[in-house]
């Protein structure tokens, strides 16, 4: 029996039907006197550097609520190729959504060309997507990578632009970072030198800004290598307690003992296995 | 006890304003037409708020071989506008087997820039040489007007240097004296505006091709204010 279906035109874009209602319900909520949740933002210190063999990405590991710590030790540095790394600062769900669909992309963009991806590629289509979405989609990115033309970094910004440049940072704490690179950069600098400054650039970020903290992650991408150092410092542990509230065996003396045997039959015993692959 | 005011946005308190706000070219942008092609010229600041968040930008950007836009306004739109023209552009190019006019560049970004002048914020200023009116210079504002003039000046610097344009330019004048003229004047604006600064850049664009160059912070013109 054939289905006749009203094929409808797919409309580009958000869907804003649910404003009206969310208008709504914060009015509603606020006379019951609770609030909405918000959003997870990266507070985030994100930054990256070009030395003379690839790039060196770094990141802090904190997820704000709000006020509120959500997550201690989340990674913000993504996975877009092999040889290509993305930071993302702003809305922690957008910044995962949208650097998982160009990475999807781009291994199909791969496949049909049968090379490796380019960092311009992937800039491109992030761009392209984020001007789409009129900065609607909070996502600010560092991306780079190595590929058949040198190392390449780029720093893309909400509404879809994009700038190239040997050094970024990108969130909350990116002045705190931009003050250590602009400092201490030097073009064409040894692995080794790229790794401290990222590390120290993220450290400024993660002590001198209240929306960063946690550890500082590295990713060091170079032609035919990504090392993705996760935690590569841990900055901030957490402390041994010095003190403990158990109370000793014997506080409490024991005056009388009685043991007293519940004797259970096992009746039934069923084994239910748990799919854990 | 320390009195730091640092304006933090209402909708969430460890993400400070500036970091929400959307990324402009303040800039100051000219270019100039000379006998045999067109000099221009360009700061290197774009801003998010009061955050600069590029100091080296390359606002000059290649739409063809010999034709070159000048961008002002919205980073992002400003951007999005050049890779679609520099698309349309190559496109019709191939399909003409001729090296485009730039009066057709232009007419491409006008096109853009009117039909969604609702949702833009894009001040361009194109400008090259081809075959048939050798040097030209268009001018495409806010709005999506087109119109072609010897000298053209855009960005929020610009409004500080149209009286020292009106009276420094002269029709006829050399290529050395027109890339003076557009080095003066934008040091002169980014002397006063805020949202212009860093380097110079500048391009001259003839039959032989393009030549660009960069005028460092401290090889920058001086004025008697200093």
């Amino acid at each position: 029996m054939a289905t006749l279906t009203v094929s409808r035109p797919p409309v580009g874009g958000f869907n804003f039907e649910n404003c009206k209602r969310n208008a709504v319900l914060e009015g509603e909520v606020t006379k019951l006197g609770c609030s909405l949740p918000a959003a997870r933002k990266t507070g985030t210190t994100i930054c990256g550097v070009v030395f003379k063999d690839g790039v060196v990405l770094g990141a802090d590991t904190r997820a704000t609520e709000g006020m509120i710590v959500a997550d201690k030790n989340c990674s913000k540095i993504h996975y877009i190729s092999p040889n290509i790394y993305c930071c993302g600062a702003g809305t922690a769900a957008d910044t995962e959504m949208t650097t998982q669909i160009i990475s999807s992309n781009l291994e199909l963009h791969s496949l049909s060309t049968g090379r490796l991806p380019r960092v311009a590629t992937a800039n491109r289509m992030l761009k392209q997507m984020l001007f789409r979405y009129q900065g609607y989609i909070g996502a600010a990115l560092v991306l780079g990578g190595v590929d058949c033309n040198g190392p390449h970094l780029y720093s893309i910004y909400p509404h879809g632009s994009t700038d190239k440049l040997p050094y970024v940072t990108m969130g909350s704490g990116s002045l705190a970072a931009m003050a250590v690179f602009e400092d201490r950069f030097k073009p064409d600098m040894e692995e080794a030198d790229a790794k401290l400054l990222v590390r120290d650039a993220i450290a400024a970020g993660i002590f001198n800004d209240l929306g960063s903290g946690s550890n500082i992650d590295l990713c060091v991408i170079t032609k035919g290598n990504v090392d993705y150092i996760r935690p590569h410092d841990e900055a901030n542990k957490k402390g041994v307690r010095t003190g403990d509230y158990k109370y000793k065996r014997g506080t409490t003396s024991v005056l009388t003992k009685v043991v007293t045997p519940l004797n259970l039959e096992v009746m039934d015993e069923s084994v239910q296995t748990m799919d854990t692959s | 006890m320390p009195d730091f005011v640092q304006r933090v946005s209402a909708k969430n308190e460890l993400v400070p304003e500036w970091a929400s706000q959307e990324v402009s070219t303040g800039t100051t942008i000219m270019a100039v037409e000379y006998d045999g092609g067109v000099v221009i010229g360009a700061d290197s600041r774009t801003t998010t708020g009061a955050y600069i968040a590029n100091r080296v930008t390359d606002k000059l950007t290649q739409i063809h071989e010999r034709i070159y836009c000048c961008r002002s306004g919205s980073a992002a739109d400003t951007q999005a506008i050049a890779d679609v023209v520099t698309y349309q552009l190559g496109f019709h190019s191939i399909e003409l087997d001729e090296p485009p006019l730039v009066e057709t560049a232009a007419n491409l970004f006008k096109a853009s820039c009117y039909r969604y002048r609702e949702e833009l914020t894009a001040g361009i200023l194109v400008a090259g040489w081809d075959k048939r009116k050798g040097g030209q210079v268009y001018c495409v504002p806010i709005g999506g007007m087109l119109v072609r003039q010897p000298v053209s000046v855009g960005g929020s610097g610009s409004t500080y240097i149209y009286g020292f344009m009106d009276s420094n330019y002269k029709p006829g004048m050399t290529k050395d004296k027109c890339m003076e003229l557009t080095a003066t004047a934008l040091s002169l604006a980014m002397e006063r505006d805020g949202s212009s600064g860093g380097v110079v850049r500048l391009a001259s664009i003839s039959e032989e091709g393009v030549e660009r160059r960069v005028i460092l912070g401290n090889e920058l013109p001086r004025f008697s204010t200093h």
